[in-house]
């Protein structure tokens, strides 16, 4: 047998894009690129692709990686010599195609994380939010895996957290990532390919799920994650559908496996400092990142390192359809402050988060203008709009124009939302 | 990521919260500020949502956020490269000495007109280019354009911090006065020259921040060496900014050369009348835009020899273009450097005392850098099969400061009298008629992704943005 050749992307500078400005030499940690009077070059055998100068680069010129054979990676000497880019090099036949120097670094900006990610399922809306996380966030892990490199996951647990007599099917899925490298932080998503193939025999794109374990894990210090699927039975008009993904999450047995790529998201994220206060809005699967969340606050309270407020609008049509309801409700009062938004109640009027958020709104109005507090959303495409309705509302009434309030939440990564 | 404090009315990585004094007197300062954008700053934008980069921090995954901004509520912050706890000055009289964290008394009325001076360069571009939104050739070019500007703004601030920081009531009163010389007026003009000439048309704006903001590189490259810490970590950040300007300009002239290339070859024509004829911009006129603006930039290093820079230099004040980086002594007392003279009626070199021509010095590096584009852009005609290659001109030619300001020279380096001067002028710099030839192509196209007849499409969008992204929107 031959030693099986192998390609990989190598980072090139474009030469005709580059204005040999100097800002990604001045930029890379570890001295990576280099320059001659004709061209900047980056060395292939130092670079160790972790992105940071690619914001920084004016032209765009840096962000390059070309397929080449790897025994034929190209030398400064021959790129100082360029007057643009060579061709991708032809894999040889057999070739094993290595992507593992993807981006590991947080990107500059949402649209950029997605690009590569084109064919997911479906993208959130987060526009009415920051496109930057609160400055105190720890630095986010995205694009580990990619369609090119997905990874392998075992099911360890799989268990339904709506009560069994709701029309609301939701599972709590446990997925343990062995020896591959996860490192995920609270309101991130990955995404999953459902098995089978679609009518045309194309696999199916992969749909994404928000991470409802904190960053230590489902199980501390273990390797695992966990993800909160609804099964979807009617699509958003009623009509009985059965979801390609959700069914084949909800259906799955332990140590069945799934193939999954991810992590995404870089401003959905939680502030990083003892005395900062959360206010999380969500529905149905909405939770799941405010599981994670509230945990993390949870396990850093145990051990007296988390002294901020937490508050929480939970919308539903029962109790018995909140997920994590159970859960939910043993966490002491003075740790987080739960309101419930609940719409079919037998007797009751109709109550929906944004109705429940206008009632607390002196509460909600302090920890608004508390520059600690962060603003999370997450749930149903269309929640945002009430949602921000009922903050426009506080704001203004206290005399505040909300434009500015919401610029200036905006600017400072302080709000965010993320449905779908 | 260091410590920016989100929670207050000035962004900053300088801890202005712990420092009551400095603070009311930035937000005594601001207001002026924002209404001299209001006033001064680009014409009918100040309610447009304008796709732009904002720094959030200085390192590289905090500095480069994209987002709908309006304008005025753009983060003008006060970002200063993280400080390196023992760095040490490196050249002149005070080699191996820890960097000043203060300013020495010594040193201050130095210190403070290099600042001065560099920061009325920046409003000044700002107000040199306020109209040129009104005839942006599409919306990726108008949502860099007003990239420039808030940049330009922000150096503005950062400036303006170290005037308030450091230099006590006198940098108080010469930050108020930077906003009150306006580029081009009669009573109170801008410090610099170039910095008075008008920006009328997009050629000379593409021009004017491949060459002129080009010599804000250099000259904050200069700075970036000082010994006076503050000043060096301020300068070094505004140089990542300064980048995206020459990218406009290299950028902006290529596309112009492409798109006159691609015309000439459908119509199979060299000649000038008939290109314009087609509404693209010939290439004679191109090069007298370039004439000009390479000329009129160079004289911004000042005079060839110069004394100030000898002692800004020995004091450890201002360094040269990647002092850390040369191998000589950083001293230079024994070293000679050769400048050009005019002799019986000829140029020739005459070597003159390495301290006193290092104006010349950092111009020599500014045209190496700037000469290198120039081949790039050559590179676009090259590859289009077009014959016509574009040059700069020679040093001393169009001189206003300095020994060369007196005479005569022609691009070539040819000494004139005044007469053969004259009579060639026109071929040199632009004349009135290429310049309301440009202006006649000048009208705003805002349709994404659309782009007026005279330039091409940039080969690549903002931010891996697809061309066709609305950058700008109006409301
Ligand atoms: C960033 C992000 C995070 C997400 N996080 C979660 C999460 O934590 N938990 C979770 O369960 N889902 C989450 N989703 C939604 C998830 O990706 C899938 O859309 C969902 O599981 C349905 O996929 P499916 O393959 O079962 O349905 P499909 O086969 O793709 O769709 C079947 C039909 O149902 C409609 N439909 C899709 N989703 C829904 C829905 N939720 N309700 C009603 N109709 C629907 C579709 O429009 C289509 O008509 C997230 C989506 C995004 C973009
Ligand atoms: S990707 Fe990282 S290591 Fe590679 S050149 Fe860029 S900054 Fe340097
Ligand atoms: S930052 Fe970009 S444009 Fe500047 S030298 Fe590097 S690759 Fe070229």
């Amino acid at each position: 047998m031959t030693t099986a050749t192998t390609v990989m992307k190598q980072h090139l500078i474009d030469p005709e894009i580059c204005i040999r400005c100097n800002t990604c030499e001045e930029t890379c940690p570890i001295d990576a690129i280099t320059h001659d009077s004709n061209n900047y070059v980056v060395d292939a055998s130092i670079c160790n692709d972790c992105m940071a100068c690619v914001p920084p680069c004016p032209t765009g010129a840096i962000d390059n990686w070309i397929q080449v054979v790897s025994d034929n990676a190209y030398s400064i000497e021959e790129q100082f010599t360029w007057d643009e880019l060579p061709e991708p090099q032809e894999a040889p036949e057999g070739a094993e195609v290595v992507e593992a120097k993807a981006p590991a670094a947080p990107t500059a900006s949402e649209a950029q994380e997605q690009e590569g990610d084109q064919d997911l399922e479906n993208k959130p809306f987060t526009a009415a939010g920051a496109s930057i996380p609160p400055w105190s966030a720890a630095h986010p892990y995205t694009n580990l895996y990619t369609h090119k490199n997905p990874v392998t996951a075992t099911v360890v647990g799989n268990y339904r957290v709506t009560d069994s007599d709701t029309d609301s099917d939701i599972h709590h899925i446990v997925l343990d990532m062995g020896d591959t490298p996860m490192p995920l932080l609270e309101g991130q998503s990955i995404a999953i390919f459902p098995a089978g193939e679609d009518e045309n025999g194309r696999s199916y794109h992969a749909r994404q799920y928000s991470i409802a374990s904190p960053r230590d894990g489902e199980r501390p210090g273990y390797n695992n994650l966990s993800i909160t699927v609804k099964r979807v039975v009617e699509d958003h008009d009623g009509k009985p559908v059965k979801g390609v993904c959700s069914n084949y999450l909800c259906d799955l047995q332990k140590n069945d496996s799934v193939k999954l790529i991810g992590p995404y998201g870089n401003s959905f994220l939680m502030p990083n400092l003892p005395d900062s206060n959360l206010v999380m809005i969500c529905t149905g699967t909405g939770a799941a990142p405010m599981r994670a969340m509230t945990e993390h606050c949870r396990r850093l309270n145990k051990e007296g390192k988390y002294r901020g407020k937490l508050m929480l609008f939970f919308g539903a049509r029962s109790e018995r359809e909140l997920p994590y309801f159970g859960p939910l409700m043993n966490l002491p009062k003075d740790f987080i402050d739960i309101n419930l938004a609940l719409s079919r109640q037998a007797d009751r009027p109709k109550k929906y988060v944004q109705d429940v958020i206008r009632e607390r709104a002196s509460d909600v109005l302090a920890l608004i203008n508390d520059s600690k507090t962060c603003i999370y959303v997450c749930g149903l495409k269309g929640m945002e709009e009430g949602v921000l309705a009922a903050l426009k509302d506080i704001v203004t009434e206290s005399g505040k124009k909300w434009e500015d309030v919401h610029a200036q939440l905006k600017t400072q990564g302080r709000l965010h939302f993320e449905t779908y | 990521m260091s410590g920016i404090n989100y929670s207050e009315k000035i962004p900053n990585n300088v801890n202005l919260s712990s420092d009551r004094t400095l603070q009311r007197a930035l937000e005594h300062w601001q207001p002026n500020y924002l209404q001299w954008w209001q006033d001064m700053g680009p014409e009918a934008s100040q309610e447009l949502d304008v796709y732009l980069r904002t720094a959030v921090s200085v390192d590289p995954s905090g500095w480069a956020h994209f987002d709908y901004v309006k304008m005025p509520d753009y983060r003008w912050g006060i970002f200063l490269a993280p400080q390196d706890g023992d760095r040490k000055i490196h050249f002149g009289e005070h080699l191996g000495e820890a960097a000043w964290q203060d300013a020495p008394g010594e040193h201050r009325a130095n210190l403070r007109r290099i600042i001065v001076t560099q920061g009325d360069t920046e409003p000044a571009s700002v107000e040199q280019q306020r109209h040129l939104g009104l005839t942006a050739p599409s919306l990726y070019d108008l949502r860099n354009l007003f990239q420039v500007n808030v940049e330009e703004g922000r150096h503005l601030w950062a400036m303006v911090y170290l005037l308030h920081r450091y230099f006590g009531r006198d940098g108080r009163e010469e930050a108020d006065a930077l906003l009150q010389r306006h580029s081009g007026s009669e009573d109170s003009p801008r410090i610099l020259g170039a910095f008075n000439e008008k920006t009328p048309d997009w050629l000379a704006f593409y021009m004017f921040t491949y060459f002129t903001d080009r010599d804000g590189k250099f000259q904050l490259s200069a700075l970036s060496e000082s010994a006076f810490d503050p000043l060096a970590r301020t300068t070094k950040f505004m140089l990542t900014e300064e980048a995206h300007h020459m990218f406009v300009g290299e950028s902006g002239v290529s596309r112009v050369l492409q798109r006159t290339a691609q015309v000439m070859n459908e119509l199979k024509t060299t000649d000038p009348e008939a290109i314009r004829k087609a509404g693209v911009i010939d290439l004679p006129t191109i090069q007298r835009y370039l004439n000009f603006h390479y000329s009129v930039t160079i004289d911004l290093f000042g005079a060839d020899q110069s004394s100030n820079a000898a002692i800004f230099y020995s004091a450890g004040l201002k360094g040269r273009h990647e002092e850390g980086k040369r191998t000589d002594d950083h001293l230079l007392k024994n070293d000679t450097y050769p400048i050009l003279e005019v002799h019986n009626g000829e140029l020739r070199e005459i070597q003159v005392p390495m301290l006193n021509a290092l104006n010349e010095v950092l111009r020599d590096d500014y045209i190496r850098d700037s000469v290198a584009g120039v081949n790039r852009w050559n590179k676009v005609l090259e590859k289009a099969g077009i014959d016509f290659r574009l040059t700069v001109p020679h040093k001393a030619f169009n001189r206003r400061i300095g020994t060369l300001s007196g005479i005569r020279v022609s691009p070539d380096g040819t000494v004139l009298t005044e007469e053969q001067w004259n009579a060639n002028v026109d071929k040199w710099l632009p004349t009135e008629e290429d310049r309301a030839y440009v202006a006649s192509l000048m009208g705003r196209v805002v349709e994404p992704g659309k782009f007026a007849n005279w330039i091409a499409p940039p080969p690549m969008g903002i931010n891996r943005q697809p061309i066709d992204f609305e950058y700008v929107r109006f409301n």
